[in-house]
């Protein structure tokens, strides 16, 4: 298949594979953040870390939209769902998410009407089909999804539809990084960046991490062989001794963005003074609000929105698995409590969750599976545990 | 009361008279009003209404039309003629094999099939996966108010085309009406019992290492379609439903190979779901070669776009084979001989250890996990 395939070709990743090795020097460990979930996914996968030497160690970031979507945030939108006449709209990963009363399945149910839609376009279709009922989109997602949340206010606004609100929890990467790259418990050697997000934003907002942190980033695509470039590219940089915003994933990321896109964001929203986030708490200036301008399609000015905040449970550290201080079988509770069947952090329940990901591709001593599968490696990666 | 009753009651009215004298002239005039009952018997119940009401339901005359005028006119054989309460037919020696499934599907017609076909091959595979040949069917409907009986027709009428196909008979079955909105449409439930003439005993929990594993076609065709036909997704593709029955696939398999451990049916939850099952039941490490697990490219490219595993997506005309590993090679050609089992493909192996888990060599080259799936990406499928 076109487009797939060759990013997937075993002998380029066994050629890539050597050439990492002989650029790592001996006795040196390499750690490098993919900030994206979509990375850490596609990692898991397709068992990208047998690949890699185990001097190499992939940290998982805070890039996974459902993940930090703090349990009180949950709690709003149902209460929003459980007004009369609301039709709640969101995508699929949020149905499971666990907020302090139970997740929007357990809303539904109660007898709360609330919809997985592919795209926002879709909630705007179901609040034309239904113009006695509300109808919210609860917007998650970082710079990738919020173009697609301004369109729909625009088109929103366009036709007049009156009963369409959004309740916005869009949040932006560059203050996530920079409350990482704060942590003082973390020593990173680079990033891979997200390459979706810069599809929107661009390159050039990550120029401080290389000038001020003195920290390689490579902005990387989805598939195996972008992000095993990437940590070749990481390398190559740290051998030379230079630290620069490089873009692995040209044929989507342009350098400056997509300045339509953007623009489309500036029009409808604004950055609120602070956010809080699942396990990295307050951060000012990181996410999204609907401008006053738009303000008939503000779930958050067109309902009662109780503004919950739920602590998150003790024996949860999602805080630590997003900031990548901790692997997600550090976790106290990881795979004993906390599973995809029964989630107590939101790591546990999106597909781009580390916690998830490690749960469902992952959680077996490496040494063993490879036993199992007579898998031949140059690269015997044992567990870093 | 069937003809044949109603024959013999009035023979014996009449037996006490001059049968002798008018004996033939008699049976002439007899034989006429017979045939006159006769022929109202074969005429069809005629329906006027163009949907269900609630007294399609209430058992009285409305119930009686439909049933005679849409199911016993679709699935007619003498069992289901009688109109009893149940079927009554002799048994075999030996085992029986007894299934029971519902059908929800959404929609109910889609590309390459629809609810009443997929109603009939899913029970007849179900008997078929413990290599019984599937004898009889009932089938219960559960109809909505207002549901168009020319749709019901359809689905009778390529319910009573299954079953032929798969050498079935429809012998007893249900019909209940609920208010509007109270279900979509049409929900069928089909039970059946087949009888197992081998002595065979096909289990999940029977695979040791050694075993090979086997898919008897591509994956996903079904669970892609019905996604594709919900229309939701903008996408557009002329891949159809793989709705099969697949007791002639089997018998072909059995009667070449001896060493087959167990069969399941690929439905709900995909293969990755019965190769769960099987490491868990026989405590073994399953491990699956991705590159060799056969796939359309649309349902590929499906899975990728909507990023979902092909290996979790519903087939509802494939199954998963675990054979004696020395007997792979055999199965696979006995497979191959058979049109339903044409693309049939040796996908991996059981080994000892990591016993419960099932594991994949990807593609690209790594191993990671095939877990059962949490949740549901995709309701009411089948």
């Amino acid at each position: 298949m076109r487009f797939v395939d060759e990013f997937r070709d075993a002998a380029k990743a066994r050629a890539l594979s050597a050439q990492i090795s002989a650029l790592c020097e001996p006795g040196r460990h390499y750690k490098f953040m993919e900030v994206c979930g979509g990375h850490t996914h596609t990692i898991y996968k397709h068992g990208l870390e047998d690949y890699l030497p185990e001097t190499v160690t992939l940290v998982h970031g805070p890039g996974c939209p459902v993940c930090v979507i703090p349990m009180g945030r949950v709690d709003d939108a149902i209460a929003i769902a459980e007004q009369p006449d609301v039709i709640m709209t969101t995508f699929g990963d949020m149905m499971r998410v666990p907020g302090g009363n139970g997740s929007f399945l357990d809303a539904n149910a109660a007898g709360a009407d609330i919809r997985m839609v592919y795209s926002p376009l879709d909630s705007l279709k179901i609040a034309r089909e239904n113009p006695d009922k509300r109808v919210v989109f609860m917007a998650i997602g970082f710079e990738t999804t919020a173009p697609s949340t301004a369109m729909t206010v625009l088109r929103a606004a366009a036709e007049g539809l009156e009963n369409f609100s959004i309740f916005c929890n869009h949040v932006t990467i560059i203050p996530a990084i920079k409350a990482i790259l704060d942590s003082p418990d973390l020593r990173l050697d680079g990033f891979i960046g997200p390459g979706h997000v810069s599809t929107v934003i661009g390159c050039r907002p990550y120029d401080f991490i290389a000038r001020d942190h003195n920290k390689p980033l490579v902005c990387a695509g989805f598939e195996p062989l972008d992000i095993l470039q990437s940590v070749y590219q990481l390398l190559i940089q740290l051998a030379e001794g230079r630290s620069e915003v490089e873009n692995q994933y040209s044929r989507v990321v342009p350098w400056d963005g997509n300045p339509r896109a953007l623009k489309a964001i500036g029009e409808t929203m604004e950055l609120r003074p602070y956010f809080e986030w699942r396990g990295l708490g307050f951060i000012s200036h990181s996410a999204l609000q609907v401008r006053e301008a738009y303000a008939v399609h503000d779930a958050e000015r067109v309902f009662d929105v109780p503004g919950v905040r739920v602590a998150d449970p003790k024996a949860c550290q999602c805080g630590e698995v997003l900031k990548g201080v901790l692997k997600p079988w550090e976790c106290k509770v990881f795979g004993t409590a906390c599973t995809p069947e029964t989630p107590i952090g939101t790591c546990m329940v999106s597909s781009e969750g580390a916690c998830a990901a490690y749960y469902n591709f992952g959680r077996f001593s490496r040494d063993r599976v490879r036993q199992a599968t007579a898998l031949p490696s140059p690269t015997v990666r044992v567990p870093s545990s | 009361m069937s003809a044949r009753d109603l024959h013999e009651n009035h023979v014996t009215d009449e037996a006490g008279q001059d049968e002798h004298v008018i004996g033939s002239e008699h049976r002439g005039r007899e034989q006429q009003v017979l045939d006159r009952i006769d022929k109202a018997r074969r005429r069809k119940a005629k329906i006027r209404e163009e949907r269900i009401t609630m007294a399609h339901g209430a058992g009285g005359k409305a119930t009686h039309t439909l049933i005679e005028a849409v199911f016993l006119d679709a699935f007619r054989n003498p069992m289901l003629e009688k109109m009893e309460d149940q079927a009554v037919f002799p048994v075999a020696e030996g085992r029986l094999a007894f299934t029971t499934d519902s059908y929800v599907v959404s929609p109910l017609f889609f590309p390459g099939g629809d609810i009443g076909e997929l109603a009939v091959n899913g029970t007849v595979n179900d008997l078929a996966m413990s290599g019984a040949r599937p004898l009889h069917l009932s089938a219960g409907f559960i109809l909505e108010e207002g549901f168009a009986i020319a749709d019901l027709q359809r689905i009778a009428a390529s319910m009573a085309a299954a079953a032929t196909a798969a050498g079935v008979t429809i012998v007893t079955g249900d019909t209940k009406v609920v208010q509007r909105g109270k279900a979509d449409g049409c929900y069928i439930n089909t039970a059946g019992v087949g009888v197992l003439e081998r002595e065979v005993t096909l289990e999940a929990g029977r695979a040791r290492p050694g075993d090979k594993v086997l898919v008897s076609g591509p994956i996903g065709d079904h669970g892609v379609t019905i996604m594709l036909a919900r229309g939701e997704l903008d996408i557009s593709s002329d891949i159809t439903s793989d709705t099969a029955p697949l007791a002639g696939l089997v018998d072909t398999l059995l009667s070449s190979v001896d060493g087959v451990r167990c069969l399941r049916d690929a439905t709900r939850g995909g293969v990755a779901t019965i190769l769960n099952e099987v490491a868990v039941a026989s405590d073994v490490a399953v491990v699956v070669d991705e590159a060799s697990v056969p796939m359309r490219t649309e349902v590929r490219g499906a899975s990728e776009i909507l990023g979902i595993d092909p290996l979790y997506v519903a087939c509802e005309g494939r199954m998963v084979i675990v054979v004696d590993g020395t007997q792979a090679d055999a199965a696979l050609a006995a497979l191959r001989s058979h049109p339903l089992g044409a693309g049939a493909a040796i996908i991996g192996e059981v080994k000892a250890d990591p016993p419960t888990l099932v594991l994949l060599r990807t593609e690209f080259g790594g191993t990671r996990i095939v877990d059962m799936l949490i949740g549901d990406p995709l309701p009411r499928i089948c």
